[in-house]
């Protein structure tokens, strides 16, 4: 364990802060994670698009393989990672910005998650019937 | 001699530094351009992914098609620019978090910056360099535009 300048230990678990556990750390976690493994599909989606510019063969080949039900699962995973980050980045702004922000941030999680379901409900079965209809072509 | 004491409660500021205060500027571009990357991209998941077949019409023909509009190509170019910038600028923000040896986060943050202008270029050229009929394209895989096609 590391001393500190008041030569005392320094503990490795903080006893208890106001930031630990519940709707505000989750939010948190949750925003993290979804940005980047946005970031990821990113960086590939550039390149699978820019197959245009090789061949019309080459594109269609590599986006076929976005049309099998394992990339289909993937994607919706993907929209749903895309679609929480977006609306929990508006309670993001209204925390930052309205001033009754910080005492609805709990309500507006549930807010959020709320419109998360919604919105899924709307897009993976369309996209999974897409998908999977797509099969044996 | 004469020395002012200041008041015990005075409060204490760190001069602020002078310059452009970029942390504060990537603050508000994380705000501005998520909200029109969510107008962006829920528009970009509408229009390929809900309307009509959704994947199953993707292919070279779609996206040439798409292209062939102006709207279409600054709709994906603002795209391309501001979610890579947003995107970055959040990596940097977790590396920024995590990395805690400067050799590893100074290697970890080039690689963020390499990558995000190296598909920004990428994509622009794409966008606007790519050829919708190429030469000797099979006509059944280019759109209908196309002089083969005619």
């Amino acid at each position: 364990m590391p001393e500190n300048s008041a030569g005392t230990m320094t503990p490795r678990r903080p006893a208890g802060t106001l930031y630990r556990g519940r709707e505000g750390m989750w939010s948190w976690v949750l925003h993290r994670i979804t940005g980047v493994a946005i970031f990821f599909f990113l960086l590939v989606h550039v390149l699978d698009s820019s197959m245009v510019a090789v061949a019309p063969g080459a594109y269609n080949a590599v986006i076929d393989t976005y049309k099998n039900p394992l990339m289909g699962l993937g994607e919706t995973a993907l929209v749903a990672a895309i679609v929480f980050h977006a609306f929990n980045g508006i309670r993001i702004i209204l925390i930052d910005l309205w001033s009754k922000g910080t005492k609805y941030q709990r309500v507006m999680f549930y807010v959020v998650i709320g419109l998360w379901v919604v919105a899924m409900l709307g897009f993976a079965p369309r996209h999974l019937i897409n998908v999977f209809s797509e099969m044996g072509h | 001699m004469s020395t002012t004491i200041q008041s015990p409660r005075a409060p204490f500021s760190v001069p602020r530094k002078r310059g452009v205060n970029w942390e504060k500027w990537g603050w508000i571009y994380m705000r501005a351009s998520g909200v029109v990357l969510i107008i962006l991209i829920f528009g970009h998941l509408i229009v390929n992914l809900l309307l009509g077949d959704g994947i199953k019409s993707i292919d070279f023909a779609f996206v040439a098609g798409k292209w062939a509009s102006p709207f279409w190509q600054v709709w994906d170019l603002l795209m391309l620019w501001l979610a890579f910038i947003h995107g970055g600028n959040g990596m940097r923000t977790i590396v920024n978090d995590y990395a805690t040896k400067p050799l590893t986060r100074k290697i970890l943050l080039g690689a963020i910056l390499v990558s995000v202008v190296a598909e920004i270029v990428l994509g622009t050229v794409v966008i606007f360099a790519f050829d919708p009929c190429p030469a000797g394209g099979p006509a059944d895989l280019l759109p209908s535009f196309c002089p083969v096609n005619q």
